[in-house]
């Protein structure tokens, strides 16, 4: 215990010490925080539309009217030929190609029916899906509005509708902040906890001390745990941090318990720090770990639900998620945060944690060599 | 004759089919001062890393302070101080928070601590330097800090990797009456060196070529068996034949 004790003192007089570790730990929350919830955005608006209309009618015109006025759409080119429109698509200036053909209006006031075609640029996926999506509601409306200007001159009876009324739970304006605010905090911690560990262990090797701690007698746990601690309380003290940024900026506060918050927060950063650890054991430069931990960064983010739902990958990308730690962490901070979720509603993501803690800290202790093979 | 602090006998270290160290037989008696020569790449520091437990040998057997290498090499550790070639104490700490941090985990207690911290800091006179990082001092100043850190518990043997390496001849001069002060004090000093005027303050010395043993003698005796008025005579005959270094 007293070792313990000499190797705290040291690592927190060099945490204290090294200015770019204590920049990391203030800015880094502050910046992601504030910037990436602003920046990056899922409502799409502006996009941009080509329209062919080789119909020129009334109610052509009407249509086009109809897209543009409601602020999604964006008309960038009005032209008869659909060769020109392809062209435009090609340069990139263009997401939706709609396609009046000729004798839409008269197709629609004899046949009772009319055709349009729409085409998407669906080099950026959510774009093409969104803006189709957008398009086919607002053209289904003017369907309707049509139909219905008809139906009034013969007084018909009342064509059968459904209607849909939506009720967001939870998060009832839709507000992206709520949604990632929180995930951002997760992958805070994580970068804190796993990169933070893995770089000063390497670096100590690099430098040579670690050989000078190696050739002494000191225990390997006790050198795991002098360097665990210090960067778990730096852990603690980042998500502290967000919480305080998510009130200040976003005004966003947890609507279960900053107990359940913290409690998740400790045993999750046991298994990042364990990460850390596990990545200094077989990284002999500082640059091995970087890359190494730029690597896990992707997987850790893309297969954590952080931008992507879970929910909605294929099959063998939800079982790979189910091994990927920040996918929990994020989920239960989520779920804290925005539905209030308590601790026992979180147990099997609990457990998980701990297990995730017990499983990398094992095999860091297994690997760690005070004398090489 | 006593027992040896160091024993070794056909050590060998592989790795992969490089041969590192060949079979070397050699052993160090107490308070001795044993010089350990030998080109670059000639396999001092594989041996030494391996005495001092940092690696693990490939064959032969080794015991260190009557501890077996392969089993008790934890045990070793309690016995030993050992500088490194690389400066290995905390660049960001001060001169007295790495006294305290080492002697603090080789179980000295914080009264002894204390005292000791302040009897160093009066014999390298260090009062004005005491609390500076030692990132900030010159090399000369640092090796004679990391070689009183290395016997700050009284191990019963030091082991030095070049602890002179770039150092000016004056303080290359004071750092050698601090060697002779520990071996005086009983501490077997184990020390490898490039410099052949240093390998004349040695009480033996042995000199190794391409990871083997090719002599060991006194300075005086290696002199007379190979005819030359100098170590750097005796290095040279030995070194010229090496096939290994860089």
């Amino acid at each position: 215990m007293n070792n313990l004790f000499f190797l705290l003192q040291k690592e927190f007089r060099q945490i204290f010490r090294n200015p770019t570790i204590l920049r990391m730990i203030l800015l880094m929350p502050i910046i992601q925080l504030i910037v990436i919830p602003l920046a990056a955005d899922y409502e799409i608006k502006q996009i941009s539309i080509s329209v062919v209309d080789q119909d020129h009618s009334p109610y052509a015109r009407k249509l086009v009217q109809k897209l543009t006025a409601s602020g999604y759409f964006q008309l960038v080119e009005y032209t008869q030929s659909y060769a020109q429109a392809t062209q435009t698509v090609g340069d990139g200036k263009t997401d939706l190609i709609l396609t009046i053909p000729p004798h839409f209006e008269r197709d629609l006031i004899k046949l009772n029916k009319g055709q349009l075609y729409l085409a998407a640029d669906a080099v950026n996926g959510v774009r093409a899906g969104l803006g189709t999506a957008y398009a086919s509601q607002m053209i289904g409306d003017f369907n309707r509005e049509i139909r219905e200007e008809w139906m009034l001159l013969p007084k018909f009876n009342e064509i059968p509708q459904i209607e849909i009324t939506s009720a967001n739970w939870f998060n009832q304006h839709f507000d992206y902040h709520l949604f990632m605010v929180p995930g951002i905090m997760a992958i805070l911690v994580t970068m804190v906890g796993a990169f933070l560990t893995a770089l000063n262990i390497v670096a100590e090797k690099e430098v040579g001390t670690i050989e000078q701690i190696n050739v002494t007698p000191l225990k390997k746990h006790e050198f795991i745990l002098g360097k665990l601690i210090p960067f778990w309380v730096l852990g603690m003290v980042s998500i502290t941090l967000g919480m305080l940024i998510a009130f200040v900026v976003f005004s966003i506060l947890p609507v279960g318990s900053y107990l359940t918050v913290y409690a998740f927060s400790a045993v999750y950063l046991l298994g990042v720090l364990g990460i850390g650890l596990l990545i200094s054991t077989f990284a002999d430069t500082q640059q091995q770990a970087t890359l190494f931990a730029f690597f896990c960064m992707m997987v850790f983010i893309l297969l954590g639900g952080l931008y992507t739902p879970i929910e909605s990958m294929p099959d063998w990308a939800q079982w790979l998620t189910k091994a990927n730690p920040p996918a929990y962490f994020i989920k239960v901070i989520r779920a804290v945060y925005i539905k209030g979720s308590t601790f026992s509603d979180l147990l099997p993501d609990f457990f998980a944690m701990v297990g995730f803690a017990i499983l990398f800290n094992g095999l860091a202790v297994l690997n760690y060599r005070k004398r090489s093979a | 004759m006593p027992q040896p602090v160091i024993y070794t006998h056909q050590l060998t270290r592989k790795f992969g089919d490089f041969v590192a160290v060949d079979a070397i037989t050699f052993d160090v008696q107490p308070g001795e001062i044993f010089g350990f020569l030998g080109a670059n790449g000639a396999g001092k520091t594989t041996a030494m890393r391996i005495l001092c437990g940092l690696l693990s040998p490939t064959s032969g057997q080794a015991t260190v302070a009557g501890f077996d290498v392969y089993r008790q090499n934890e045990e070793i550790k309690k016995q030993i101080g050992y500088m490194s070639q690389k400066f290995s104490l905390y660049e960001n700490l001060t001169v007295r928070e790495n006294i305290q941090f080492f002697g603090g985990i080789y179980g000295l207690s914080r009264q002894e601590l204390k005292d000791k911290t302040n009897v160093l800091i009066d014999r390298l006179g260090l009062h004005n330097e005491a609390d500076k990082l030692v990132g900030a001092l010159p090399l000369g100043w640092k090796q004679k800090i990391s070689f009183s850190v290395a016997i700050l518990h009284r191990p019963k043997i030091v082991f030095l990797d070049e602890p002179t390496g770039g150092v000016d001849p004056i303080t290359r001069r004071q750092f050698w009456d601090m060697i002779y002060e520990a071996a005086h004090d009983g501490i077997t000093v184990f020390v490898t060196t490039h410099y052949m005027d240093e390998a004349e303050y040695c009480d033996r010395v042995s000199i190794m070529v391409d990871g083997a043993i090719a002599a060991l003698d006194t300075p005086a005796g290696l002199k007379k068996q190979f005819n030359a008025t100098n170590m750097d005579g005796v290095f040279l005959q030995l070194a010229r034949g090496a096939k290994r270094g860089d």
